[in-house]
């Protein structure tokens, strides 16, 4: 019976926290908009969260392109099909590693740093007092972080998938010896620009929202305490994950599935 | 003498505790206002609740006769603009400059050329006496100098109302005494209306017009500093004289020592 009334608790739980965020989001996104305002701040934290992102991005994603090269063609080269080598990198890239891997990095990159400010602005009164200044943290603080978010994510996704396979000629051509030419040529007959890029794309952006949102409501729902931020943080890393890897299935069966 | 804040039979609950039990108090305009009280009886929350951050369970409170729970969140943010807080840590933006931090809310609000910002802020921070400092960021500053930032940005858009949060709480005795003569100064020289949240009897009773004492969730001593003194309500005496023992109770309420120590 206790276990019973424990889950109903913990339901309305989660139920009231669904709905703070959504009331957060709502917030931070339902508004006049002012461009002049803050287009300068979403700039800003482009740069934040995009721009210094890059370089976790690219060095991932190089190591990545290489390595599946190298899996790939041990594979492949059996069956003497090690032309294949290049759309094997490009859709696994394109489709699912490019959107995923940049997710969970960005979730522990971006999203684990944009709690820990928010919820630090929070422990230190700053959001309280820009209420008190008649501004609006939501539209101020949490909006520009959260199309910021938005932005990037998408971009970033494209760059991992594009550097990686860079990495895969590195090692498979380069390296390994596969035919230049093959390598390039029946991946541009291979990958389509909407069943593949374009689906990519559509991943990345929805892993963009899920992850930002996340990320910006636990930081502003967080206890303002130490324990509180470092819990808060900790969360927004372990469920962006489990959020992107989950809606990645539901995507993928979405767009690939029968 | 006219009245600009007046809470009327005000009850605020958190939870199922009770913070607030039908307290009324009028903070008159042009005057400094102080209300003190041992730490933990929600003082902060009292700020809060006249800003119109948080809303009370019953009672109202009023804005030059306007209700303020009772505004949409438009007409708050208009409010807003007429009041500012000190807060206990001044909550300067950490990732601003001292200068932007003081010339935030002149951006925010008005539509004044750099130029002019330039010279307001430089003024502002004349008066608290840190124009020296405009380029530091806020975390080169001690905490005294923090807090006087933080002064001058809350007098940017020279506002009605001022609510200090524990202004003096932690400051040496040199800041302190800045303080306590900013605060003076500052409330006959721009004729602002002052509220004053604190526990530091001595420098309260130097700049207090009237005071306010909260103890368990009702105000329970009210009057000019020289009647406070005077009172003889041995609640307010014990928090003057700040004695260990007395109706505030030293201990924590428990069950008796010999109870829990030989499980009697």
């Amino acid at each position: 019976m206790e276990w019973f009334a424990r889950l109903g608790a913990g339901t309305l739980d989660k139920l009231s926290a669904f709905g703070r965020a959504t009331f957060v989001l709502l917030g931070a996104v339902v508004a006049k908009p002012r461009p002049l305002k803050h287009i300068p701040l979403t700039i800003k934290q482009i740069y934040v969260v995009g721009v210094q992102s890059l370089s976790i991005i690219i060095v991932s994603g190089l190591f990545i392109g290489m390595v599946m090269a190298l899996q790939g063609y041990t594979i492949l080269v059996d069956y003497g099909a090690e032309g294949s080598l290049g759309p094997m990198v490009a859709l696994s890239l394109l489709r699912e590693l490019g959107p995923v891997v940049t997710a969970l990095l960005f979730a522990g990159r971006a999203g684990s740093a944009l709690t820990a400010e928010i919820g630090l602005m929070k422990a230190t009164e700053q959001l309280s007092s820009l209420e008190m200044m008649a501004v609006d943290p939501l539209r101020r603080i949490v909006a520009p972080r959260l199309w910021a978010g938005m932005i990037s994510m998408p971009l970033l996704a494209l760059i991992f998938s594009a550097v990686g396979i860079l990495g895969g000629h590195l090692v498979g051509v380069d390296w390994l010896g596969v035919d230049a030419g093959s390598y390039w040529s029946i991946m541009q007959s291979t990958v389509e620009w909407n069943e593949d890029v374009l689906n990519g794309v559509i991943k990345s952006i929805v892993f963009a929202f899920v992850c930002t949102w996340i990320a910006i409501f636990k930081g502003y729902d967080a206890v303002p305490t130490s324990e509180g931020i470092s819990l808060a943080t900790t969360q927004t890393v372990v469920y962006s994950s489990l959020a992107v890897l989950g809606l990645d299935f539901v995507l993928t069966a979405l767009m690939f599935g029968i | 003498m006219e009245n600009l804040i007046e809470i009327e039979s005000m009850t605020f609950k958190r939870g199922q505790r009770v913070i607030y039990d039908n307290i009324s108090l009028q903070i008159a305009k042009g005057k400094t206002t102080a209300i003190m009280g041992p730490s933990g009886i929600g003082k902060t929350t009292l700020l809060k609740l006249i800003g119109g951050q948080l809303r009370p369970e019953s009672g109202d409170i009023r804005f030059r006769g306007e209700s303020i729970p009772g505004m949409t969140r438009n007409r708050l943010f208009t409010v807003r603009r007429q009041m500012s807080m000190l807060f206990q840590s001044g909550a300067l933006f950490t990732d601003m400059t001292v200068f932007d931090n003081i010339a935030f809310p002149l951006r925010e609000h008005t539509r004044l050329s750099e130029k002019i910002i330039r010279i307001m802020v430089l003024m502002k921070l004349q008066a608290v006496g840190l124009r020296g400092a405009a380029d530091l960021m806020p975390s080169e500053l001690s905490g005294g100098m923090a807090r006087r930032a933080a002064l001058a940005r809350s007098i940017a858009l020279d506002p009605e109302l001022i609510l200090y949060d524990e202004p003096f709480a932690g400051q040496d005795p040199i800041s302190m005494g800045v303080l306590v003569k900013l605060i003076k100064e500052l409330n006959d020289a721009l004729n602002l209306t002052s509220v004053v949240v604190t526990h530091d009897v001595t420098e309260v009773l130097t700049i207090a017009d009237y005071i306010y004492i909260l103890a368990e969730q009702k105000i329970i001593g009210s009057g000019t500093p020289e009647q406070i003194k005077q009172s003889d309500s041995p609640l307010v005496q014990q928090f003057l004289r700040g004695e260990a023992d007395g109706p505030v109770p030293f201990h924590f309420p428990a069950q008796s020592i010999e109870h829990e120590l030989l499980g009697a």
